[in-house]
């Protein structure tokens, strides 16, 4: 199915989770947020959040700034 | 500090910090100049921006935050590049995830690229919200002093108007206008932007800010590490110049050596 990833379109299988996500992405375990749908998605929840067709994910993470 | 003085302490959303200087990350050549830079100005407070991650572009470069432990330094994530109140809220709100539930934030809605200038009527409304929200906000303003005041009284945990417009280090261009925010602040007056050397730190602390946010003054200097070290200096110096309270300025001469006594 069809996503969004920060902009992006993205294809993943059905079913995954933002969990599974954030592994295809390399992502797992490094200090990043992740907002679904304009919602934030707290880390503990990643497991059981559901990603669906059309969803749209941000993931973000700090860089430097003033 | 002297054994027979104590400074009272800067304290900021309940926490108490040693040092008076704030400094950010950005526009450093790489990490390690960051990490030395932020060691060298002895800050304890760091800003950072939120931005989306690379997707598939090298998972294993070093992130900002394995440099700059959050376990050692207060982390303020900031909302630059944010020019409505809802992106400055929705970024505030990332900021909070990434850093497990901190809620202090630098807050700055921006009102256009040319000059990167407060938009006071964005921020406001951001700020509103994200008190509401329970953030303790630390906001970025122009140096107008009915703005600050609103600030203040909405709940803002400290105001922090420019000193001249970012990235330019210009300096304290209108220390009259702090001078009247500062009168009136009823919650810590920084100073956020502008700063260009060390003399100009030393003069918004002389001017009784409770400390000092600078960002390129650092970065961009000649010797970054070394500016660090001038500005912790000049934010020391400026400070105990400010409780010392300085001479009046007088026209005319007083002589230093007593007139008594002079051969005649």
């Amino acid at each position: 199915m069809l996503i969004h990833v920060n902009g992006d379109p993205y294809e993943i299988p059905a079913g995954e989770t933002v969990a599974d996500l954030i592994g295809r992405l390399d992502l797992a375990g490094r200090r990043v947020a992740v907002e679904l749908n304009l919602d934030i998605v707290p880390r503990s929840q990643h497991a059981e959040t559901a990603l669906s067709e059309g969803d749209r994910v941000e993931v973000v993470h700090a860089i430097g700034g003033g | 500090m002297t054994a027979s003085f104590q400074d009272k302490p800067f304290t900021i959303a309940g926490k108490t910090y040693q040092s008076r200087l704030l400094i950010g990350t950005g526009k450093y050549r790489d990490l390690d100049e960051t990490r030395d830079a932020i060691e060298a100005s002895g800050a304890e407070i760091v800003t950072v921006a939120v931005r989306r991650t690379n997707i598939g572009q090298n998972p294993d470069e070093p992130n900002l935050l394995d440099v700059i432990s959050p376990d050692r330094y207060t982390i303020l994530p900031n909302t630059a590049g944010c020019f409505d109140a809802a992106e400055a809220v929705r970024t505030c709100r990332l900021a909070r995830e990434l850093l497990d539930g901190h809620n202090l934030v630098k807050l700055e809605v921006l009102a256009d690229q040319k000059t990167l200038f407060p938009n006071v009527i964005e921020t406001l409304k951001a700020a509103e919200v994200l008190i509401k929200d329970g953030f303790d906000v630390m906001v970025y303003t122009s140096d107008d002093p009915i703005i600050a005041r609103q600030l203040a009284e909405m709940g803002c945990c400290a105001v922090m108007p420019l000193a001249g417009l970012i990235g330019t280090g210009l300096g304290i261009c209108n220390p009259y206008n702090l001078r009247i925010i500062l009168e009136e602040a009823k919650v810590p007056v920084l100073v956020d932007a502008g700063v260009g050397t060390a003399s100009d730190a030393a003069i918004a602390m002389e001017l009784g800010c409770e400390a000092v946010l600078m960002n390129s003054a650092i970065a961009h200097a000649g010797h970054p590490v070394l500016m660090a070290q001038a500005m912790k200096h000049a934010i020391e110096a400026g400070r105990l110049a400010y409780l010392a309270g300085r001479m009046p300025k007088r026209l005319y001469a007083s002589a230093s050596s007593p007139l008594e006594g002079l051969i005649r």
